[in-house]
């Protein structure tokens, strides 16, 4: 009996990869624990063990192909004893049904990479309504969050020597998550600093360093861990600059990956906005798109204040359109409209960006015109605009991934009544995780998460389309 | 690895006459800054916590006259003391105490949370242990600059227990900071002893598993705390990492104000007081040694409350802050927006 092999899924978020390099040829024996294959995910290349002994008897996928999808056939294995050349893949991989049955027509190739499932993924279209702040003119290229977010470092480090990046993994291996790739190599290990595992501590140092004149980026792993380093963020940086009647600036930035991650259950899925939203004395910035995370992290960097920046893994790897410009810097507390409409507000902030999007979409094939509002900063939050929003739309659905209570939609909400109460046709309604810690099992954590159907239902039940 | 208790040994008094009359005087303009501070606390004029000093004034005296332009100090509560020994105006610090418009950080800091841009002294402050992770980042700081300044990170001996003290320590000696850890300790962390709190009592050794070095240090003789200090800070300055002294000292008040000291007898104080006190063992050195008489350092004394009377009166002649202060120094303006 044949065996297929299967294309591996080698992180918790990866999808696809591409398969780099065959390191067995047809025709080779292979036994258990050989390393086959090598596969670059979302994070990192990857040795691909074999599990199975055999001979490689067919090679499905070339090596160089890119978006061969998880628990696609890479290549079939014949037992001993086995014809190599009459063996046929089963085709029982997932990704096998939804491409094709024929075993020759490799995974797609990147200029066909289809669109992906609409709940999973965002919805990353044109720079809609950009910020006016662009020149018009300006071209724009494709580039994922987590190369943005790259760049953005890069060019401050190349601007300013007293910027440098510390933290878990951001010099030799090149970031957990990829998004320190390549400083260590342009800047050097006094400017790109690994750290021993210790949050606590590193946030402290970098306090103490920004207190002595440097700019650090301190990176979290995941703001799950910055829990450990909560009362240096709060208590040493946001509130020195009051304490000392203004002496002591503290230009720092904290940033890593924010939220729910990709079934990585309850103490590595928080979304953290409204913690650090709290404190009198930081910047808060959660970014969407990949033109907003670059101008906003440049912002964050040059900014004298302790700024928060939270990032979203399950966006690293969305590509979108980023100027073509020298220096693409945002200002910090401003809100974008993503959207215009005139039936209902739905506003946003990071990942749910991309959810209320495509629920707007959705609503205007049912005749209700939704206006997306980007929050692009929770601290300071643009009130101003999302009220100037609902005078026109005289409903508001506000959507994050946090949990309701005491959340970012609490906030929003309670301005929203006490600015433009006489404006409001209906009750604000709020989109938000369930409110317990977030569960492992596929389906559990599908149904604490909110998503796209969670928007459409939340508008159509503040225009009263759905009465009940 | 040359980790070794020095005890009480007396320290051979290389010092001159004036610098042994110059510790002198900052030691009791600590003294009767604290007293003062003490006075006007009871009088309801000082409010929430205040940590006073009172006990440990060889301990900042010694260590500050190791330093050099640049070098900075950061500790935690119990600062009023750093802040006179690092030159700050007693006048800024004591209507700081009484939160007013004159003092240190405007009267928005308080007790625990002072700072001076100018003197190099960060803090003042208030979370036990907070200050040595970024003690330790401005060690950092000054490693990255290429210059060769150290920073004198305190923290008694309750703060030795917390777990950022050895996250910082681990990073200190990986990277070589030029850190001088000086722990003070008083002996008590609030209520609860050494004894009680520490399964090491011996604080220097807690930097051995990290590779630095230390020693402990009679906190109680100013010679005896210079002397270390000088080796430690000379050890950091010269690209060899990290430093640990730890200074075996004694505060004769509570924890803070509030604190009754039911903890200890009240013997064990009398006899630090009598048979040990930094400045009267100071003192009894110069008249030996010849180098003032008992009606020269009674001039001293006088000298000093009268500035410690002119920081109280102004202290108590400041107003309060404006309003409008209520609203300013929470965020730096953006240059350029």
């Amino acid at each position: 009996m044949s065996v297929d092999i299967l294309m591996p899924a080698l992180s918790p978020t990866m999808e696809e990869g591409t398969l780099s390099k065959w390191l067995k040829k047809e025709g080779d024996k292979i036994s258990s624990g050989d390393i086959i294959a090598e596969i670059e995910t979302d994070k990192a290349t990857m040795e691909v063990e074999a599990v199975d002994e055999g001979v490689l008897a067919k090679i499905l996928v070339a090596e160089g192909t890119e978006g061969v999808k998880v628990n696609a056939v890479i290549a079939v294995l014949a037992e001993e004893g086995e014809d190599a050349d009459s063996v046929e893949p089963k085709s029982n991989g997932a990704a096998a049904e939804d491409d094709s049955a024929d075993a020759d027509a490799a995974p797609v190739s990147k200029e066909e990479k289809p669109e992906a499932k609409p709940e999973k993924e965002e919805a990353p279209a044109a720079p809609v309504l950009s910020d006016p702040s662009i020149p018009e003119g300006t071209n724009f290229t494709d580039t994922t969050v987590r190369d943005a977010l790259r760049d953005a470092m890069a060019e401050e480090m190349r601007r300013d020597e007293t910027v440098f990046v510390m933290g878990e993994e951001v010099a030799e291996y090149q970031g957990a998550y990829k998004v320190t790739r390549e400083l260590l190599q342009e800047f050097g290990a006094r400017r790109v600093v690994d750290t021993p595992i210790t949050e606590h501590g590193f946030a402290g140092l970098g306090v103490g360093a920004a207190f002595g004149g440097l700019k650090p980026i301190v990176e979290f792993m995941t703001f799950n861990f910055a829990m450990q380093a909560i009362d240096q963020i709060i208590n040493s940086a946001a509130k020195t600059l009051y304490m000392s009647g203004g002496q002591m600036g503290c230009s720092i930035v904290f940033r890593g990956p924010n939220g729910a991650a990709s079934r990585v259950g309850a103490q590595h899925s928080q979304d953290y906005a409204s913690w650090y939203g709290h404190i009198p004395g930081l910047k808060v910035i959660a970014p969407y798109d990949a033109a907003d995370a670059k101008g906003l992290l440049k912002a964050a960097i040059r900014d004298p204040n302790p700024v928060v920046f939270l990032e979203h893994e399950l966006l690293y790897g969305t590509s979108f359109p980023v100027p073509d410009l020298d220096d693409h810097i945002l200002p910090i507390g401003k809100a974008a409209v993503k959207r215009k409409g005139s039936d209902v507000t739905l506003v946003a902030y990071s990942r749910m960006v991309g959810f209320a999007l495509q629920a707007a979409e959705e609503l205007a094939e049912q005749g209700i015109d939704a206006e997306v509002i980007d929050l692009r900063s929770i601290r300071p939050l643009d009130t101003a605009t999302i009220i100037e929003s609902v005078k026109k739309t005289n409903r508001i659905v506000t959507c994050e991934e946090g949990w309701r209570f005491m959340g970012i939609g609490a906030e929003i909400c309670a301005s929203v009544v006490a600015d433009a109460f006489d404006y409001l046709d209906a009750p604000p309604a709020r989109v938000h995780q369930k409110d317990v810690p977030l569960p492992y099992a596929a389906n559990l954590e599908a149904m604490s998460l909110p998503g796209v159907s969670d928007i459409v239902a939340a508008a159509r039940k503040v225009c009263y389309v759905d009465q009940e | 690895m040359a980790t070794k208790p020095k005890g009480a040994k007396k320290a051979p008094s290389k010092a001159s006459k004036a610098e042994l009359l110059e510790y002198y005087r900052a030691m009791l303009l600590i003294r009767r800054f604290e007293e003062k501070a003490g006075q006007l606390y009871g009088m309801g004029k000082i409010a929430g916590f205040c940590h006073l000093y009172i006990g440990q004034e060889a301990v900042v005296t010694g260590m500050q006259a190791c330093l050099k332009d640049g070098d900075q100090v950061i500790t935690g509560y119990r600062d009023h003391g750093h802040m006179l020994a690092c030159g700050l105006d007693p006048n800024g610090v004591m209507a700081e105490l009484t939160g007013r418009s004159g003092g240190l950080s405007k009267g928005k800091g308080g007790s625990m949370h002072m700072f001076s841009r100018e003197k190099n002294f960060f803090g003042g402050h208030g979370i036990v242990g907070a200050q040595v992770p970024i003690g330790t980042g401005l060690a950092f700081a000054n490693k990255y600059k290429g210059g060769d300044n150290v920073c004198l990170a305190y923290f008694g001996d309750g703060a030795a227990n917390q777990g950022q003290v050895y996250e910082a320590f681990n990073m200190a000696s990986l990277w070589d900071l030029p850190v001088v850890y000086v722990i003070e300790n008083n002996q008590y962390a609030m209520g609860t002893s050494v004894a009680r709190a520490s399964a090491e009592v011996e604080l220097f050794k807690r930097g051995i598993s990290f590779e630095i070095e230390g020693e402990a240090v009679d906190g109680m003789d100013v010679l005896a705390v210079k002397e270390a200090g000088e080796k430690a800070v000379k050890y950091a300055r010269s690209g060899k990492g990290p430093y640990i002294l730890e200074m075996k000292t004694y505060r004769y008040r509570g924890h803070s104000m509030s604190d009754p000291a039911k903890y200890r007898k009240r013997e064990e104080v009398d006899d630090i007081r009598s048979h040990h006190d930094p400045i009267e063992g100071l003192k009894a050195q110069i008249i030996e040694a010849g180098h003032a008489t008992e009606d020269e350092l009674k001039d001293i004394d006088k000298k000093i409350k009268g500035i410690v009377k002119d920081a109280a009166d102004f202290s108590l002649e400041s107003p309060e802050p404006d309003a409008s202060e209520l609203w300013t120094d929470v965020l730096r303006e953006v240059e350029g927006a």
